[in-house]
């Protein structure tokens, strides 16, 4: 991939990298048809159900039903809603959810780009999301809609600042942005990977990760039992279908992310163990941290609106601050 | 200066959180309620009205439909009323199976309540299970009186149908099991830190306001006020058991919730007693006129019911239909304080407090 | 099969008729079981009168008899008439023989301690009537006149001797001759119980609110306005609770009649 990447741009390799981009693409969409069915299998087993079951063998046909339900359902752009904000607040919250991707090794030689501002990349990229979700908000012209949009940007100011400086440390401790070379740096036993020596910040970026994603316990922009949808209410079909896309888009951004940032991207977690590919054990600290996610879902309560935001604001953010300081010393003081 | 605007927003008939086809309309300050007016009847069938033309046994399963989560004890409280007023002797064991299908009850109510409490907070798990440990519930009310939600079971003198080969043991083996069970639901919910903070210190009021406001049920004594008419004013055969009244002290929906949590565990203290004490045999229905006729005369008669006192005032001309009956719902005058509750709170916390107060709308429309 | 062809002909060419025929005999069946209904109860109501009354004094009607029907109604509910008269003649003089040695109330004491206290810290004439409901556990009731009663309910609640703070239940009712409110009140601390019946004039029905004293009576007020149509004057806000606000009349009055009567 690397070398690839490296060569001028001709219309072979242009085919080579939209093959691949379609591929890729497939790839996610795959994975956000299964992760939903995952999802529903998962947590219906931990609330004594059994989940989806009826269309396919197993129900693994459910998530499909249900997108083409979404894609050929009527679509209803409420007539006082601001028609042109309306329709393009899927698109702002969908592109930049793709657009993240980008920057993720998935192995050593499998990665799409290396940019040297990576993490600063998906930082800055992942923000735009919001704004659709404020613009869905508020050109749905519904109050609910309205309260989940507010409470959304609130929510993405206060936790993406912890959430960036969280991962300051690592940073720090690899004296690069991008995230392969990031990867590299963590070895190949698991204690050496970056979750413990920075065990704070990877608290902090688990916790503000979670609130990122809106999911529970942080689902207050959609919270249906305050705001019955919070900023989609209004949305429906392919559009909501969008906003459903987006948000489990970035749970396998995210995922990935935690993964390379934090539990060692491809390493194996003991040396003897590296006959496994790496792409296996990306594969499979990937699928625990979207297990993690879907757990937390089946166990946990809603967190208030100004709890949330003394939260971010008074615990998550010194936190993550106090985690730079002590990484610096410890950089300054035995790695230099 | 920024001009900011206060916004008028329905919270219901059709809301998730609201338990039925409930509305508050809440003039809102970004997210800070400013003002909050409930309004009611989307469920209102009249059933003072009807009762007007229906003798007190046809009455009886409307009463079913009123707080539909705790069918029993309004079945109890109708035939109570009409028992009292006509001075019947109630066989042992029917009184002994209508203490024990009350307390089940309660138990199965609560368990409706914790559930869907929890779903309000926005934790859904507990929702299920909750509805799985109801269900063993309203099995045992289904093989004693084939209906699951509206029983109709009591009648003016007795119950309908005796307890069937098994039954008593089958709500002996109960007991230790939701024992077990509430246990689970500690190390799954009461333990949870963003559970507490959500309900700590939220919808406080204090002693005399619950009073003044007529609270009754976990509102009431949440605020330490000890009424419990099981205990005040024992009816049935509750001066034989031994239970306590779960107190709290600080008045607001984290009292409201352990006080709910614990009497859980008392009415199983409860029904273990009653289970002992069951009389192996006799009549499930007393003497009673085959018209049914109080005296003319008026009576207000009272129980405990899961959300409070539920009260049946009966005015009769000694004729078989009652000239004037009017219950006091629990829900309907436990929700009165809601509005002075709601102001200077924040939409998140009307759902919590409203959940607190745990009503049922087909009570507060009757 | 022509044979049956032909039945179903005639049938349908007699059907006409036919209705003609069942709807004259259905309107007039249902005629002379209304007459014969409210004949009844005219019967029943007197008896009753006169079993309160005390009087041996027999109240029959006078009636036409039109058709076997009718004949048979009447029968049936003389019968029933004569039961009723029967088992109250029998109650009555059973609760006389009772009544004679009876002992008075354990709260004997205690109502008439609650109408002097009332005599002389409101009004002489404030209490109309009062006694001891025993069937529901010797409960003091009392009926103020409607006047006193804000001053009567002030009382209630702060007066030493009732501390009744606790309202349980505030309940209307229309006995046609004239409207009643009824109020069961409590205290906490003693868990002394009284119930206050205030009654009000059937045309204009008002009676002072109390939502100023206990806060109970709020909602209870409006579903009690609501749906018998008694004004409350003092009521913070005074509207419709349970039916929607533009409905018509007040439906748990004796004489309401639904708009739509299918209903």
């Amino acid at each position: 991939m690397g070398t690839w990447l490296q060569e001028p741009l001709t219309w072979t390799n242009f085919a080579i990298f939209l093959a691949w981009g379609v591929v890729f693409l497939f790839i996610v969409l795959g994975f956000v048809t299964y992760a939903i069915y995952f999802e529903r299998k998962v947590i219906g087993w931990m609330q004594l159900r059994i989940g989806p079951n009826r269309v396919g063998p197993l129900g693994l046909f459910q998530t499909l039903a249900d997108i083409f339900k979404l894609l050929i359902k009527e679509d209803t752009i409420p007539r006082k809603a601001d028609r042109w904000l309306f329709i393009l607040a899927p698109v702002i919250t969908y592109v930049p959810s793709f657009a993240v991707l980008v920057v993720i090794p998935y192995t050593d030689s499998l990665y799409f780009t290396d940019l040297n501002v990576g993490l600063l990349y998906y930082g800055a990229l992942s923000c735009i999301s919001t704004i659709g979700i404020i613009l869905a908000g508020w050109a749905s012209n519904n109050k609910y809609s309205l309260l989940g949009g507010m409470r959304s940007a609130a929510q993405m100011i206060s936790y993406e600042i912890p959430l960036v400086i969280s991962v300051v440390g690592v940073i720090l401790l690899n004296g690069s942005l991008s995230l392969r070379t990031i990867v590299n740096g963590q070895g190949d036993y698991f204690w050496q990977w970056n979750f413990l020596p920075q065990i704070i910040g990877f608290v902090v970026f688990i916790i503000a990760a979670v609130s990122e994603l809106n999911r529970t316990p942080f689902d207050l922009p959609e919270a249906e039992s305050e705001l019955v949808a919070g900023y989609h209410v209004e949305y429906s079909g392919f559009r909501f279908a969008f906003f459903m896309l987006a948000e489990y888009v970035y749970v396998f951004a995210i995922a990935s992310l935690t993964t390379v940032l934090f539990l060692g991207g491809w390493h194996a977690p003991f040396p003897f163990l590296t006959f496994i590919p790496g792409i296996i054990w990306f594969i499979l600290k990937f699928m625990f941290c979207v297990f993690f996610l879907f757990w937390l879902r089946a166990t946990m309560p809603r967190i208030r609106v100004d709890q949330l935001m003394s939260f971010g604001w008074k615990v998550l953010l010194p936190l993550s601050l106090i985690n730079v300081f002590v990484t610096a010393i410890y950089v300054e003081l035995f790695i230099k | 200066m920024i001009r900011t605007e206060e916004l008028l927003l329905n919270v219901g008939p059709q809301h998730p959180s609201t338990h039925g086809v409930f509305r508050i309309v809440v003039k809102l300050d970004g997210e800070v309620i400013k003002e909050a007016t409930p309004v009611m009847g989307y469920l209102h069938r009249g059933t003072e009205k009807l009762a007007e033309n229906l003798n007190y046994t046809q009455i009886i399963p409307y009463t079913d439909r009123m707080d539909y989560v705790s069918a029993m004890t309004n079945n109890y409280v109708l035939v109570h009323a009409v028992e009292k007023m006509m001075q019947l002797e109630i066989p042992e064991r029917a009184e002994f199976l209508r203490l024990i299908v009350m307390e089940l009850q309660r138990v199965a109510s609560h368990l409706v309540w914790w559930g869907t409490y929890l779903l309000d907070i926005g934790a859904m798990s507990p929702f299920l299970y909750a509805f799985r440990d109801r269900e063993i519930i309203i099995d045992l009310f289904n093989e004693l009186c084939g209906a699951r939600l509206t029983y109709n079971y009591m009648r003016v003198g007795g119950v309908k149908w005796d307890a069937p080969e098994g039954w008593i043991d089958k709500v002996r083996e109960f007991i230790p099991y939701m024992r077990k069970k509430m246990e689970e639901y500690d190390r799954l919910v009461s333990g949870n830190e963003i559970f507490l903070t959500r309900i700590k210190g939220v919808g406080t009021y204090d002693a005399q306001t619950a009073i003044d406001f007529g609270l009754s049920g976990a509102n009431l004594r949440c605020t330490g006020v000890n009424w419990d008419i099981r205990k005040n004013e024992p009816y049935s055969l509750y001066d034989r058991f031994e239970f306590d009244v779960p107190l709290g002290t600080n008045g607001d929906c984290y009292d409201r919730y352990f006080i709910r949590m614990e009497e859980l565990r008392q009415s199983l203290r409860i029904l273990e007693q009653a289970i002992e004490q069951f009389p192996k045999d006799g009549e499930i229905m007393g003497k009673v006129p085959r018209v049914i006729r109080p005296p003319a005369g008026e009576i207000y008669a009272r129980i405990e019911s899961p959300r409070g006192e539920i009260g049946c005032y009966i005015v009769s001309k000694g004729k078989a239909e009652p000239y004037r009956l009017k219950f006091r719902r629990p829900s309907f005058v436990n929700l009165q304080i809601l509005p002075k509750l709601l102001v200077g709170e924040t939409m998140t916390n009307l759902i919590t407090i409203l959940g607190g107060v745990d009503i049922v709308v087909g009570e507060v429309d009757c | 099969m022509s044979d049956e062809q032909e039945v179903k002909r005639e049938r349908k060419i007699m059907t006409p008729e036919e209705r003609e025929a069942k709807i004259k005999a259905a309107a007039e069946a249902r005629a002379a079981r209304e007459a014969a209904k409210a004949q009844a109860g005219d019967a029943e109501a007197s008896t009753e009168d006169a079993a309160a009354e005390g009087t041996a004094a027999e109240a029959k009607p006078e009636r036409k008899i039109l058709t076997d029907e009718e004949k048979e109604a009447k029968v049936k509910a003389a019968a029933e008439a004569r039961a009723a008269r029967a088992k109250a003649k029998e109650e009555a003089e059973a609760a006389a023989a009772e009544a004679a040695p009876k002992e008075p109330s354990y709260n004997q004491p205690r109502l008439d301690r609650a109408i002097e206290i009332l005599k002389t810290k409101v009004a002489v004439d404030a209490v109309e009537e009062s006694y001891i409901n025993e069937n529901n556990s010797h409960l003091p009731t009392l009926t103020i006149k409607g006047e006193h009663w804000y001053t009567c309910a002030e009382l209630l609640k702060h007066d030493e001797a009732f501390q009744c703070d606790y309202l349980r239940n505030v309940s209307g009712a229309d006995h046609e001759t004239h409207m009643e409110v009824v109020y069961h009140m409590v205290s906490i601390s003693t868990q002394h119980e009284y119930c206050i019946h205030v009654k009000t004039d059937r045309e204009q029905p008002s009676v002072a609110s109390v939502t100023p004293i206990w806060q109970t009576a709020n909602w209870n007020e409006r579903e009690i306005y609501d749906l018998l149509g008694i004004a409350f004057p003092g009521h913070p806000d005074l509207r419709r609770i349970m039916m929607s606000d533009d409905w018509v009349g007040h439906p748990l009055r004796k004489d309401y009649v639904p708009l739509d009567s299918e209903v």
